[in-house]
């Protein structure tokens, strides 16, 4: 029981962090009705941002606020410079432009830091283990992830629905031609949103950098489940994008922890352990098609086209 | 007159003859992973590999060496192509390389249907050592399982009782946790395969360990992955818990990011750098000085690549055609290996000691040390399968 407890946790703690790519994923969709696959390059720079200046000031916090901030300056720099000029264009342009993206990254990743990787380490007050609940022992680390990403997901929640600016980000997801009719200037609103989910994606890869390591190509895998996210919640939702990526993380996370063990209540263990891990994988996507197939649209949809 | 010319014209084109053969270049093909996360290794092994030829003077056998260096990419339908292109394009006339079993299996049909030489540097999937042996496919490194049978044999002598065992679930990763329970006699009471290469975040796996209780946790992690693990199992707080015993998962090419997190993990290794033979210090130390880091083990397994393959070419006086005299030249490890002297087996699996090492800390950096031997002259246990036609 503990035990599933402290799946749970962790497949929480694998969704909120899929909410972070996701909220920015989806915005940009909604609002830009850009694909934007370089998203995921933005979270990889992150990682990298971060891990060099908590190197270069000794300090893990500042080290996060300086990656955030070159991140989001970085993102800016992309939307002014290249995403311009994709505006309006069919898909499968934004798709061949942005994986253009991915490719330069990773070159200029490996260019500036070489092929090895970097470590963030944390510093000692968060590298311990922490009892979230009597008998439930959980990575203090871990845990601070969980709390981050769910103050980030109610400030969003308060800029979005209580602001100005929130307004007309839910008024570019719902009819972008009607919002740009009423005189707003969307280029500017087009720059703060991508920039808002630079931000997020970074975040969300300095967080995963302590855990995973900052590498080349970190984003890709995770950038298709924060896709399989956004089509799950509906596009330009961001309260779908939460729901979304809480199943997600729970799916994925206690899928891979119970569903072998569940397979060996009527298989072989070696057949057990082989298509434990395999059927645990497809999950998600099984849900994807579920999804797809009952309500196309996603489960919370916001736009109307 | 004209009849002269041409007898002079014969007799200087017979004597050219033989020159020509002896200067035809010794073409090699290797195969590695030269990007993504794992290109660390592969540089390793490539940088392991010139420095050999550089101690053979660039020639085996009178014969110039070529060398044609491909990209995997860590992908088995990758590394199938280029050993294709290697074999029928460039026309080598031996491949060496393979750091991945599932790439290794792939890329196995083409040279051995060519009748190409191949020679693994690292990979050893247990299907090699055992029915799909060949007569043209040689290791310089191990067959997968004899690692973790030693670190098996280690978990036996310190008294270790229960075990769970992670591992990623790809060829060499069954092989490893299939190894360790071979040779452990204690019981393990859980294993988890993880998917590979995609899953980094082992969250799931190390709360399921914590849970089982076991007195040990064996894991087998290659590569960045193993930077990833030692990373997480810290994060939780497992340090001072539960101890870890490894094999591949801490080596030169990683220690350098696991630094002190590494310190009393205990892994188990057919080469470690401090190992006192001559040849082995020669490389050990003109690495460093070339490189100013410390070979790994692959890099030491492509050294002994180049000079199996030269012992062979030195044998047929650089005469590539003669496959069958090569092959019973290399089967006697006529060479100086940087392990030590090894024999082969019958499916050219190196019979050899197993070291256990050690993480200790020098001045402002990690290294690996050779604490003791588990195990001498460890041979597979799959060579009975193999049947060399």
């Amino acid at each position: 029981m503990l035990l599933f407890i402290e799946q749970c946790l962790n497949g929480l703690q694998f969704g909120l962090l899929l909410f972070l790519l996701a909220a920015g994923l989806t915005l940009v969709f909604g609002i830009m009705d850009l694909v934007n696959l370089a998203h995921g390059s933005l979270y990889m720079l992150g990682a990298y941002f971060a891990a060099t200046f908590a190197a270069l000031t000794d300090s893990f916090l500042l080290g996060i606020l300086l990656g955030l901030a070159a991140t989001l300056v970085v993102g800016m720099t992309v939307e002014v410079v290249a995403l311009r000029r994709l505006y309006g264009r069919d898909h499968l342009d934004h798709v061949l432009g942005t994986f253009g993206l991915i490719l330069f990254f990773n070159e200029v990743v490996r260019f500036f830091w070489g092929p090895a990787g970097l470590n963030l380490p944390l510093p000692s007050w968060l590298n311990r283990s922490i009892e979230v609940l009597p008998g439930v022992p959980y990575s203090a680390y871990r845990f601070s992830i969980i709390v981050v990403a769910l103050v980030v997901a109610f400030l969003l929640y308060v800029v979005v629905m209580r602001t100005r600016i929130g307004m007309l980000i839910r008024a570019g997801a719902s009819n972008r031609e009607m919002v740009s009719a009423l005189g707003v200037n969307i280029q500017l609103l087009y720059t703060l949103v991508f920039g808002l989910g630079a931000a997020l994606a970074g975040l969300a890869g300095i967080m995963q950098a302590p855990i995973l390591t900052a590498q080349i190509g970190m984003g890709e895998n995770i950038l298709i489940l924060a896709f399989v996210v956004i089509i799950i919640g509906g596009i330009g939702s961001i309260r779908g994008a939460l729901v979304a990526s809480m199943f997600v993380g729970l799916v994925d996370t206690v899928g891979r922890a119970f569903l072998p063990d569940l397979l060996k209540l009527f298989l072989t263990p070696a057949a057990a352990s082989t298509a434990g891990p395999a059927l645990s994988s497809m999950l998600i996507y099984v849900l994807m098609a579920i999804v797809l197939v009952v309500r196309p649209e996603g489960l919370f949809p916001a736009a109307r086209r | 007159m004209r009849g002269k010319f041409l007898a002079v014209a014969a007799i200087s084109a017979i004597a050219a003859g033989p020159a020509v053969a002896q200067n035809k270049p010794i073409k090699i093909g290797f195969i590695s992973t030269f990007s993504g996360p794992t290109a660390v290794i592969g540089n390793d092994m490539r940088n392991s590999f010139e420095l050999a030829l550089d101690h053979l003077g660039r020639k085996m056998g009178g014969a110039p060496v070529e060398i044609i260096y491909e990209d995997d990419q860590q992908k088995p339908e990758v590394g199938v192509q280029k050993t294709q292109k290697l074999i029928e394009s460039d026309k080598v006339d031996f491949i060496v390389g393979y750091i991945w079993s599932n790439v290794l299996l792939a890329s196995l049909k083409p040279a051995v249907d060519s009748k190409t030489f191949l020679i693994t540097a690292n990979a050893g999937p247990s299907q090699l050592a055992g029915e799909l042996c060949s007569p043209y496919v040689f290791s310089t490194s191990w067959q997968n399982d004899q690692t973790p049978e030693a670190m098996g044999l280690y978990m036996n002598q310190k008294g270790v009782k229960t075990a769970f065992l992670i591992g990623p679930n790809y060829a060499a990763g069954k092989d490893m946790l299939a190894g360790v329970a071979a040779t452990f006699k204690g019981q393990v009471i859980g294993q988890e395969l993880t998917k590979w290469p995609d899953q980094l975040d082992f969250s799931a796996e190390l709360s399921k360990a914590r849970a089982a209780k076991p007195d040990a946790i064996f894991v087998f992690y290659p590569g960045a992955a193993g930077v990833q693990f030692l990373n997480q199992y810290a994060q939780m707080g497992l340090k001072g818990q539960i101890p870890l015993y490894t094999a591949f998962t801490i080596d030169e090419t990683t220690l350098p990011r696991q630094k002190e997190l590494a310190i009393g993990v205990p892994g188990a290794q057919e080469w470690v750098n401090d190992l006192p033979n001559e040849q082995n210090k020669k490389f050990v130390a003109d690495y460093k000085a070339k490189h100013k880091t410390g070979p790994s083990f692959y890099g030491a397994q492509s050294y002994d690549a180049v000079n199996l393959i030269n012992s062979a070419v030195v044998a047929v006086k650089g005469d590539t055609s003669k496959k069958e005299d090569m092959r019973k030249e290399m089967e006697k490890a006529n060479f100086k290996s940087v392990r030590g002297n090894f024999k082969y087996g019958p499916n050219h699996v190196p019979i050899q000691n197993f070291y256990l090492q050690d993480v200790v800390k020098q001045g402002d950096d990690f290294v690996l040390k050779t604490v003791s031997t588990i195990v001498e002259n460890s041979q597979d246990r799959f060579h009975s399968k193999c049947t060399m036609k």
